[in-house]
């Protein structure tokens, strides 16, 4: 409810208890732990560098602009299988390919909400 | 003028729905944005597809005094194309980032919308009448024999059916290296302002082979950066002064007065964080996602990713209110992290008398908090309310290991249903909410 604005319950501990008490108050400190477990190569610097970089990064790239005119070409005539991206990624080990490319659909159509 | 809109005694009904009813959404149908201009008789929306769809209100009809006028489209464009950088190799998006309207002045409406890159400035404009009768061309435009042209003819207008056209008047472009996320027009009418991850520039409407950096938080080394830009807001009615909210949480104020370059800023807003509970995640979930003053101009709200935080602009220290949007998720943060959920955007807004908030989330539920009542709703977006003028009932997640019969378990979410874009009739009751693919209107319960 909106009453209740603290992030983290307030518990009563002795000073012992208190690192074994840690992960079991904090939802975000066991939720962090999960992550590590998973991903023990992820950095230390969450909200640095590296997402903020990737941020800046968005958009799609192509080895120049013939490539991209080629892919717009093909994906306009046959549907092509859609590529999952990959989240560490680094553009310049990877050279796209149409086939890589997810569809993309002219958009000429009106929207459906003025339909 | 609109009730009060105390969620203790408004009641909303389901009003219109617009769009598709498949599952099967094309990703150009994908709603960006949703602003309702300063009447509140027209609604624009904006869609990754580069389309504007702008709804007007009809006017209320006597034969329904129960509801106010519904909402049909009025005009639809093609705001922005794709477009290919050539030097960086990089596709630019067309998806409309933000609509934002510019006050009207004359009986014609603009609005300002933008992409990743360029801002442009719409006139949408009514034509209803039509010059006929030319002395020297024929009704289908083609020249008269000038031998058969004997006497004077004066076109007159004439009427027609009405015709709405829209036409790009301003296209500001060229001024952003980093991807645009927000434009607020200043209460002077006359500039505007555009904000990039990194920079912040200062428009005049007029001009658009020029704008004024006014804030670069670019490092001199990228390894270095920290912090990006990812809203910013004109204050409603001190033109000197405007916001900008950060990927840290925290919000600067900054007075155009002071000096040119405002990276210094006249406030800072930041709520202190307890250091023990700091975890991996701390800083990604402290992101703003959306700062809007309240229409007073006394307050501000920011929308973080757990919460709204509603903030005295006389009180820097910490936020005067804390609404939990979804506290539920703080015990998911892992898996949301993993599907990219925990970098959803969500904006917020205020009701016309700023006595109530809302914002959305997933399930296509959203949520609205009085401020004066001190109560909270969850309500849901969904076809299955969806019979004319049926009343919403709230929804409520359950976070224990009861659950009781109509409540949702936090497992049973679909996170893929999120509501991020709503917005609030600046005068009376009624509210756009847009899911995925499709408009919700809802109105409140008049008797």
């Amino acid at each position: 409810m909106s009453g209740d604005n603290e992030e983290t319950q307030t518990t009563e501990n002795t000073p012992m208890d208190e690192k074994v008490q840690d992960k079991v108050i904090s939802p975000e400190k066991s939720e962090e732990a999960k992550l590590k477990a998973r991903y023990p190569n992820l950095g230390n610097k969450p909200g640095g560098s590296d997402l903020l970089r990737k941020r800046l990064q968005k958009g799609q790239k192509y080895f120049d602009s013939g490539d991209y005119n080629m892919a717009k070409a093909k994906i306009k005539n046959k549907q092509l299988p859609t590529a999952a991206p990959e989240k560490t990624e680094i553009t310049g080990d990877h050279i796209p390919t149409p086939q890589d490319l997810p569809q993309r659909k002219p958009s000429l159509v009106a929207s459906k909400l003025a339909g | 003028m609109g009730a009060g809109g105390g969620t203790s005694d408004v009641q909303w009904c389901f009003s219109q729905v617009k769009g598709a009813i498949d599952d099967d959404v094309a990703e150009a149908d994908i709603i960006s944005t949703v602003e309702f201009n300063h009447s509140g008789e027209l609604l624009a929306t904006g869609d990754k597809g580069g389309r504007v769809v702008i709804f007007q209100q009809e006017p209320e009809s006597k034969n329904q005094p129960q509801c106010r006028g519904e909402y049909n489209v009025y005009s639809t464009f093609q705001s922005h194309e794709p477009e290919f950088d050539y030097l960086k190799s990089l596709e630019i998006e067309e998806k409309i980032n933000k609509i934002r309207w510019l006050p009207q002045k004359n009986a014609a409406q603009f609005l300002l919308s933008t992409n990743d890159k360029t801002i442009k400035l719409w006139k949408i404009s009514e034509r209803d009448k039509r010059p006929e009768g030319y002395n020297l061309k024929e009704e289908d435009g083609r020249y008269r024999d000038l031998n058969t042209v004997t006497t004077l003819r004066v076109p007159v207008f004439r009427p027609m059916d009405l015709m709405v056209e829209a036409s790009p008047r301003r296209v500001f472009a060229n001024a952003h290296t980093y991807h645009v996320n927000s434009i607020s027009v200043n209460s002077d009418c006359e500039t505007y302002l555009s904000a990039d991850d990194l920079r912040i520039n200062l428009w005049n409407l007029e001009i658009t082979d020029r704008s004024f950096n006014i804030v670069d938080i670019k490092p001199t080394n990228m390894e270095e950066l920290t912090e990006v830009i990812t809203a910013v807001e004109f204050h409603p009615n001190q033109c000197n002064t405007f916001v900008y909210s950060s990927s840290k949480g925290t919000i600067r104020l900054c007075d155009m007065r002071a000096s040119a370059l405002c990276d210094k800023h006249a406030k800072q807003f930041e709520e202190p964080e307890d250091p023990n509970n700091r975890s991996f995640f701390s800083e990604i979930i402290s992101s703003i996602s959306d700062v809007k003053f309240s229409h007073s101009g006394r307050y501000m709200m920011t929308r973080d990713y757990l919460s709204v935080k509603i903030w005295d602009l006389n009180m820097e220290s910490r936020p005067v209110e804390t609404y939990q949007v979804h506290e539920y998720l703080r015990s998911k943060l892992c898996s949301l992290y993993e599907n990219d959920c925990i970098f959803d955007k969500f904006e917020c807004c205020w009701n016309g008398n700023d006595s109530v908030v809302m914002t959305g989330s997933y399930n296509n539920f959203f949520r609205m908090f009085d401020r004066g009542y001190r109560q909270d709703v969850t309500l849901e977006a969904s076809r299955e309310n969806s019979k004319p003028r049926s009343v919403l009932k709230p929804r409520k997640v359950s976070t224990g290991g009861k659950r009781k019969k109509d409540e949702i378990s936090v497992d049973s979410l679909d996170f893929n249903k999120k509501i991020l874009h709503t917005a609030w009739h600046p005068l009376d009751n009624i509210i756009a909410v847009a899911t995925t693919n499709n408009l919700y209107i809802f109105q409140e319960k008049l008797n």
